[in-house]
């Protein structure tokens, strides 16, 4: 079985982000960039099967140079191979131009199941995954909770607003997981060594046969605002009274 | 004025979901609004009144015996046919797991540009202008959908107010079918039984949420007093939400929900800048904790230094005094 993960760099979640305001995009210069938490979720669910089964895992990713980083800790974790898309025309591409992408990337590779995260940090679209199963022609299940092999078919429940559904689909397939579905693994020193050998490729849209233009439709950013920081207000040490202030500060502001 | 078409979600056993009245008001800014909904055989007839309520002017049916048991779809190859036959300028679904899963399938299908998580639509014209707000609220972004075809919006839910106004609609049955080969299917739907008289977390006016300082899952219910003697909904932060105090569906956050009352309450929450991404835009922000270096207290109207278990009751009395 062939598992493509699809993995993304992303600002880390624990410092500012920040978009330029003159173009909408993200300012990548101004954060740490890192893999994304829940893309290491979705490797983990595909190397927890590797663990068990013959599998081959390989690490997919579309961004700037600096996804070499991304892509080594995949590596490093227990991926087979990595796939980097990089190219200077992608930059800033929205939803249709990334889903377009990395969808002719899975299809040149070849594939028996796609795992996602189930939204990225950054952009949090959370549509990536059913856009790919779409241009490969193949079922999607997103937002899994838990996933489950069988052969042939992949299994799953997965939550929404309102409950659970168990689900399933025959392979391929596309499919995202969320938070819940598993804890990702740290790499060790071994698998780090290892990574350092593993293959790493490279593609560019040529590569995939796309050229720089037209090949998805697109949307375009009009206007970008900054909303001033909020600040603190007012702080009290509760010497026993505090409750009742609270009490009077809603009722002050109409808030009960 | 063209038609813009409102994707209608509804329950396993055909009820609307709570989503469409703000999808049908959405529409209506942008076009003759249409309300699209899959339905079992025969029984689509019942659905119109109460979308006409809403404010739909055109109700679409696509009847399918596969409504429940194929996922998404049915509901892609309705807005497909709809699209098909109304030519739409605009195409709005709620940003729910199953709305991305169709809207973001029926972009590629449509070939067409896709405005995700947006709060806000209005027209400029021909063009479907979208407001999205990003990174918990520090910057609000206009985008647009240059080109032909319809463009494809997602809605946060609970995010738009506004409703349309009451209409007699038309209607139009069509029947479906999808080749299930090609698509998930579902095996059993476990629709959540708790129902509670809380409001729900997505769109709700006041907000009250527990943390890892709550301790433990019994004493969680805390959490869940304030939030009824204020009639608020309740939410948590992820460390509540891992450590089994509370289900995922509360979690309020970078990777939950965000939410953006009149009023939040933090309980116990030391406000990590993932939470906050998930509730800075609140009107009025209120944190008790008991460590005074505690972050949440960066950004809240009203902080108390202090223990939840000792402020909170006194509160909650105070609260019923004086009703
Ligand atoms: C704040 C913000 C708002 C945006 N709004 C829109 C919009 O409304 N319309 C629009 O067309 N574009 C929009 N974009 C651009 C869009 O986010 C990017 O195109 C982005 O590359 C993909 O979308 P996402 O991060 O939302 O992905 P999601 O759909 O949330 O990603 C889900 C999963 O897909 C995989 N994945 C996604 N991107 C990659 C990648 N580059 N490499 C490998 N795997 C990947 C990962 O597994 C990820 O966990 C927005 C960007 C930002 C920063
Ligand atoms: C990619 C990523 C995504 C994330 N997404 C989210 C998200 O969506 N939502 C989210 O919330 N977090 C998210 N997090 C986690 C976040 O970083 C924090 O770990 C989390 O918010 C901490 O939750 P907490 O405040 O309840 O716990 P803690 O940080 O442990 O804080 C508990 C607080 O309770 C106080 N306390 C203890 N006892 C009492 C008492 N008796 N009375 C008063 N105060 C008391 C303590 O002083 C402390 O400040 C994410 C992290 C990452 C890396």
């Amino acid at each position: 079985m062939k598992i493509i993960v699809l993995v993304k760099q992303v600002p880390d979640t624990w410092g500012e982000r920040t978009l330029d305001t003159a173009t909408g995009r993200l300012d990548r210069s101004a954060s740490d960039a890192v893999i994304d938490e829940i893309d290491e979720r979705a490797l983990e669910v595909a190397l927890q099967y590797k663990d068990g089964q013959d599998a081959e895992v390989v690490a997919l990713s579309m961004g700037p140079s600096t996804v070499t980083e991304v892509l080594r800790k995949s590596l490093a974790m227990g991926a087979d191979s990595a796939l980097h898309v990089r190219d200077d025309a992608l930059l800033g591409s929205d939803l249709s131009r990334t889903a377009a992408v990395l969808a002719a990337a899975i299809t040149k590779s070849g594939f028996d199941l796609v795992i996602a995260g189930n939204e990225a940090t950054d952009g949090r679209g959370g549509v990536i995954p059913a856009m790919i199963a779409e241009h490969l022609g193949v079922p999607s299940m997103t937002y899994l909770d838990t996933v489950e092999f069988a052969p042939g078919s992949i299994s799953g429940v997965r939550g929404d607003e309102h409950g659970t559904v168990s689900v399933h689909a025959s392979l391929p397939a596309v499919i995202s997981v969320t938070e819940a579905s598993a804890e990702a693994r740290f790499p060790n020193f071994k698998g780090i060594m290892k990574a350092k050998k593993k293959p790493l490729d490279v593609w560019t849209l040529a590569d995939l046969g796309l050229d720089d233009s037209g090949f998805a439709p697109s949307t375009v950013v009009t206007s970008t605002t900054e909303r001033p920081a909020r600040t603190a207000g007012k702080k009290i040490v509760d010497e026993g009274n505090a409750g009742n202030e609270l009490a009077e500060f809603l009722a002050a502001g109409r808030l009960i | 004025m063209s038609h813009a078409l409102a994707f209608i979600e509804t329950s396993a056993s055909g009820e609307v979901r709570n989503t469409a009245a703000m999808l049908i008001a959405a529409a209506s800014k942008l076009g003759t609004p249409v309300a699209v909904v899959v339905a079992a055989p025969g029984t689509g007839d019942a659905l119109i009144a109460e979308l006409g309520e809403l404010g739909a002017a055109q109700v679409y049916v696509a009847e399918t015996d596969q409504f429940g048991s194929v996922l998404v779809a049915p509901q892609l190859a309705a807005l497909e046919a709809a699209s098909a036959a109304l030519q739409p300028s605009a195409i709005v679904l709620a940003h729910s797991i199953d709305g991305r899963e169709i809207a973001g399938r029926l972009a590629v299908r449509l070939r067409t540009g896709l405005l995700v998580d947006v709060v806000d639509v209005r027209a400029d014209g021909d063009v479907v202008v979208a407001t999205h707000s990003v990174f918990g609220g520090a910057y609000t972004v206009e985008a647009t959908v240059p080109g032909a075809g319809p463009a494809i919006v997602t809605v946060r839910q609970g995010a738009i107010d506004a409703r349309a106004e009451t209409a007699s609609p038309t209607l139009t049955t069509q029947s479906i079918t999808v080749d299930p080969a090609s698509a998930a299917v579902i095996d059993e739907v476990h629709d959540a039984v708790v129902a509670t008289d809380r409001p729900e977390l997505r769109g709700a006016t006041r907000v009250v949420s527990g943390g890892r300082g709550l301790g433990s899952q019994a004493n969680f219910a805390l959490v869940e007093q304030l939030a009824d003697a204020l009639g608020a909904a309740v939410g948590a932060s992820r460390a509540a939400v891992d450590a089994g105090y509370v289900p995922q569906t509360s979690q309020v956050g970078q990777t939950g929900i965000t939410v953006s009352p009149q009023l939040y309450v933090a309980l116990g929450i030391s406000g990590a800048i993932q939470h906050r991404a998930g509730m800075q835009t609140a009107k009025t922000i209120v944190a008790i904790n008991k460590d005074a270096d505690a972050p949440i207290f960066d950004i809240a109207d009203f902080g108390i230094v202090g223990d939840v278990f000792t402020v909170v009751p006194q509160l909650i009395e105070a609260l019923g005094k004086r009703e």
